[in-house]
């Protein structure tokens, strides 16, 4: 066991686990931020994904052991940021969960892809969201959802 | 009343439990006692206990299914709300836990399952609804000493005459103590305020944010989470296991032997997912695998395949079965089809959480059979049924995964809970778990041989289906009549084309892999079949492949002759495409929902690229149109399941070839349409189901229009190379 201090959705905390434990399910079982999810454990689904450092990640694979400082925000932090919260709001325009499991993943990743690219093609989508499956394939939905994102934030701009 | 013979899914259950008295689930229970004790639904249903009319003005609705991306949780409450006259603003929706009120009202479990939902309980929330309407009224009325008539209710409000009003937070509880009508006047159509419109989803919010609970973030004080070690071969027992490397790791509980109704497995207890995962690494067990089947997706195939060359069962027998004899050879297709096993595989993984403590037990499990996993809870506890205590958790994803015939997740959960007395117990299947643990759609192999007459239209259709049946060795298996199980010809005997010499027979052998019904479940091969040799039928006969199905259709096939018309009409795009591209038709219906579809396809890196989908869609009334939308542009990238390059589960001497989404790849965003048009026949006939009928169009009209761009037949799958 080791003593981790994580910046987490803005705050510090500080978990006491093994160093192999993949960042989710320090998120999950230690500081119960459920809103992350495990689908597979091979970075093969992307339900678990986050930002580290803004980089849309598969919190399965990464042990905490590799975090250091880099701050990590989850679905549960990600709308306290203008562009976390537009595609939030996308996404229940548009109507687009259905069993909504993947969905945390989904929108993490839908975020990501917006930050570096406010306008994206629907190659750009294709690429950026091609990891993140959704067995309810509500893909048409996440596409229309980031379009919709996309010119909210134009609007804002 | 059916004869017995035509019997279908959406009936046995009904039968099964409510003719019989549950007495073939008995036999296959170690306890026979207790499905008999499993009274039927009641035949009124009490609206308190669906309805709540809160003092601060919100109306809790109970919901007697499980959610799992279907929309109920959002739809059944929108048809109590309506009757209700409720102000749907403050209406909050819960799922209900495992009680005999809560039962299907047509098939006598609680349970989802044959695209019922809607179908079964629209006229019953409907009445629950006016039924708690007439006693607002009658509270108000009495309230007010005038008679009921007069008074009108909007928006959770009653108006009486004389600019008299009262909310029905304010009526609630006199309202509540009043007798419950036993009939009640319902809306006119005309008169729906809510169902009919494009109403979103009430768990939408919850699930973008990631407050909503599935079965898998349930947290308890003390609990503790179970892993399961499963022999790599379908039935294996545990000869010897060495648990010590697992057992010295930090945080590990417990070690121990469950047994399975075949075989036996080793779970691990722990405090954490991650140390569970690492001790059950860590386990070396040796496996008697003596005496037990190894099955080989090689070697079936060849078995499949000289079954097919031979009559089966006869499931439908119509005309002169010598006429293919006198269609010379010039005019036959003899086609041959292959279909793998598929895993359903979820978004989320697979769980149930037990507490026993002794007198009694409480279950929390996203679960789309609530009633016989609540009895097979109770039965591993020794425990009567009404003392454990069900919840129904949301389910991410499920598509019949979550309906198993023996309970085995909810088992072994159970058997591992009933060692751990007082503790809250976790049992996940982790994904590996899931992809290598059976319960699969079944593999089956298709041989069709069809005559052609002069006019371009068949004269003979000679059909042989072999797969394994689902229902064989399972409480449902008195659903098995002559050899056959309907569930692996649904879609193919039942066909509305009509050929005046039709024969349809089939196989079922006995194979070591658990099998289950998937999305759709026969028709998800069957289907498949109709649609790509009909289509096969109108190239050959150069006509239009629409105005092909409408001429074979039989005159009674309403619904679908009204899709087709409806996707003719949308589909104007289907005359201009461009270059490289080609338009690609199916139609078929399942679960008394037609649908017909257009899509539009290139070939991309040697994979078909779907650019757009057009769907017209007769399921009677659609209560949420946003709702059905939804289903069907998602019920086809789920469809699209079985076309993917790596949608197939495979063995190889008893073993399972792919280990999670590596090597089974269901379908991501570049797979699948860019776009879904859904259009809705107009209708105010009952409400049809909307979960499985989009799923059987989509792989068939995709792999059409990959015909007409290379001229060559698709008819084993999945698609590896075009």
């Amino acid at each position: 066991m080791a003593k981790y201090r994580l910046t987490m959705n803005g705050s510090e905390k500080t978990v006491d686990v093994d160093p192999s434990t993949p960042l989710l399910w320090v998120l999950r079982e230690e500081l119960k931020l459920t809103g992350t999810k495990y689908g597979c454990g091979i970075s093969a689904c992307g339900a678990c994904t986050v930002h580290v450092d803004g980089v849309a990640t598969r919190s399965c694979v990464v042990p905490v052991s590799l975090i250091g400082k880099r701050e990590i925000v989850t679905i549960e932090g990600v709308g306290s940021d203008p562009l976390g919260r537009a595609v939030q709001n996308a996404w229940v325009e548009k109507d687009v969960v259905q069993c909504g499991y993947c969905q945390s993943g989904q929108i993490m990743s839908a975020v990501a892809l917006l930050k570096g690219t406010p306008n994206p093609t629907d190659k750009d989508v294709d690429e950026s969201m091609g990891g993140n499956l959704c067995r309810c394939a509500t893909y048409v939905r996440i596409r229309e959802a980031i379009a919709s994102a996309s010119r909210q934030i134009k609007g804002a701009a | 009343m059916r004869p017995a013979t035509e019997l279908n899914r959406r009936s046995f259950i009904q039968l099964t439990t409510a003719a019989t008295g549950g007495l073939l689930i008995s036999l296959y229970l170690d306890k026979p006692s207790l499905i008999a004790q499993q009274p039927p639904p009641p035949k009124v249903y009490p609206p308190d206990a669906f309805v709540h009319v809160r003092r601060d003005g919100h109306i809790v609705i109970t919901v007697n299914r499980l959610e799992f991306g279907q929309g109920v949780q959002t739809s059944l409450p929108m048809i109590l709300a309506d009757e209700m006259d409720a102000d749907w603003s403050k209406v909050i929706a819960e799922l209900a836990p495992a009680e005999d009120v809560y039962k299907d009202p047509l098939f006598g479990i609680q349970m989802v399952g044959g695209s019922g939902s809607i179908a079964h309980s629209f006229q019953q929330y409907r009445e629950l609804g006016a039924k708690a309407r007439a006693m607002l009224v009658a509270e108000a009325a009495d309230r007010w000493k005038i008679p009921p008539d007069p008074c009108r209710t909007e928006n959770s409000v009653v108006y009486g005459p004389g600019n008299r009003s009262s909310s029905y937070a304010e009526l609630a509880d006199g309202a509540a103590k009043r007798p419950v009508p036993q009939t009640v006047k319902l809306k006119n159509a005309s008169e729906f305020r809510i169902i009919g419109k494009r109403v979103p989803r009430l768990d939408s919010h919850a699930k973008c944010d990631g407050s909503q609970k599935f079965g898998l973030d349930l947290d308890l004080p003390g609990m503790k989470i179970a892993l399961v070690a499963h022999s790599p071969v379908f039935g294996g027992r545990v000869k010897s296991v060495d648990d010590r490397d697992a057992r010295s790791l930090d945080g590990v509980r417990d070690v121990f032997e469950i047994p399975l109704a075949k075989g036996s497995a080793v779970a691990v207890v722990a405090d954490r997912f991650w140390t569970a995962k690492q001790a059950r690494d860590r386990l070396k067990i040796d496996w008697d695998l003596s005496g037990v089947e190894r099955a080989d997706t090689v070697q079936l195939l060849a078995k499949y395949k000289q079954m097919a060359a031979t009559d089966g069962n006869v499931a439908i027998n119509r005309g002169d079965t010598k006429a293919m004899d006198r269609v010379p050879a010039a005019n036959r297709i003899v086609a041959e089809y292959e279909f793998p096993f598929l895993a359903h595989a979820p978004m989320e993984p697979l769980n149930a959480t037990v507490k026993f403590e002794g007198d009694k037990a409480e279950a929390w499990v996203p679960s789309q059979f609530q009633t016989m996993d609540q009895m097979v809870i109770a039965e591993v506890l020794g425990l009567k049924p009404d003392k454990v205590t069900f919840h129904t958790e949301f389910a991410g994803g499920g598509f019949g995964r979550r309906a198993t015939t023996d309970s085995h997740i909810p088992r072994e959960a159970a058997l591992i809970a009933k060692r751990l007395r007082g503790t809250p117990v976790k049992l996940i299947w982790s994904r590996e778990d899931d992809v290598r643990g059976g319960y699969y759609r079944p593999m089956h192999v298709h041989r069709v041989e069809i005559g052609i007459g002069r006019d371009g239209m068949p004269v003979a259709w000679r059909h042989v289906v072999v797969g394994q049946s689902l229902l064989a060795g399972t409480p449902f298996a008195m659903m098995i009549k002559d050899g056959i199980d309907e569930t692996a010809v649904e879609g193919a005997k039942d066909t509305s084309y009509d050929v005046p010499n039709f024969r349809v027979s089939v196989h079922h052998p006995t194979v070591n892999v658990p099998v289950l019904w998937w999305r759709s479940v026969g028709h998800t091969h069957s289907a498949f079949v109709m649609e790509t040799l009909v289509d096969e039928l109108a190239t050959r006969a150069k006509v239009d492949p629409i105005a092909y199905r409408q001429k074979l259709l039989k005159a009674d096939a309403k619904k679908l002759h009204s899709v087709l018309e409806l996707l003719d009409q949308k589909s104007g795009w289907r005359k201009t495409l461009p270059r490289g591209r080609a338009l690609g038709i199916a139609c078929h219906e399942s679960f008394d929902t037609a649908v017909a579809c257009a899509v539009e396809v290139s070939i991309e890196d040697k994979r078909p690229r779907i650019h757009r989908a057009t769907v017209a869609v007769n399921c009677g009334l659609a209560v949420n149109p946003l709702s059905v939308e939804s289903q069907f542009q998602g019920g086809l990238g789920f469809g699209l399941t079985q076309l993917v390059a790596k949608g197939a589960i495979t063995l190889k001497d008893g073993y399972i070839e792919q280990r999670n989404f590596d090597g089974y790849a269901p379908p991501y965003i570049i797979d699948v349409p860019t776009t879904v048009e859904v259009h809705i026949v107009p209708s105010t006939e009952p409400p049809t189901g909307c979960g499985e009928p989009p799923v059987p169009v989509i792989s068939p009209a995709v792999v059409n229009a990959l015909s007409r761009l290379t001229g060559k037949r698709y008819r084993t799958l999945p698609l590896t190379t075009i």
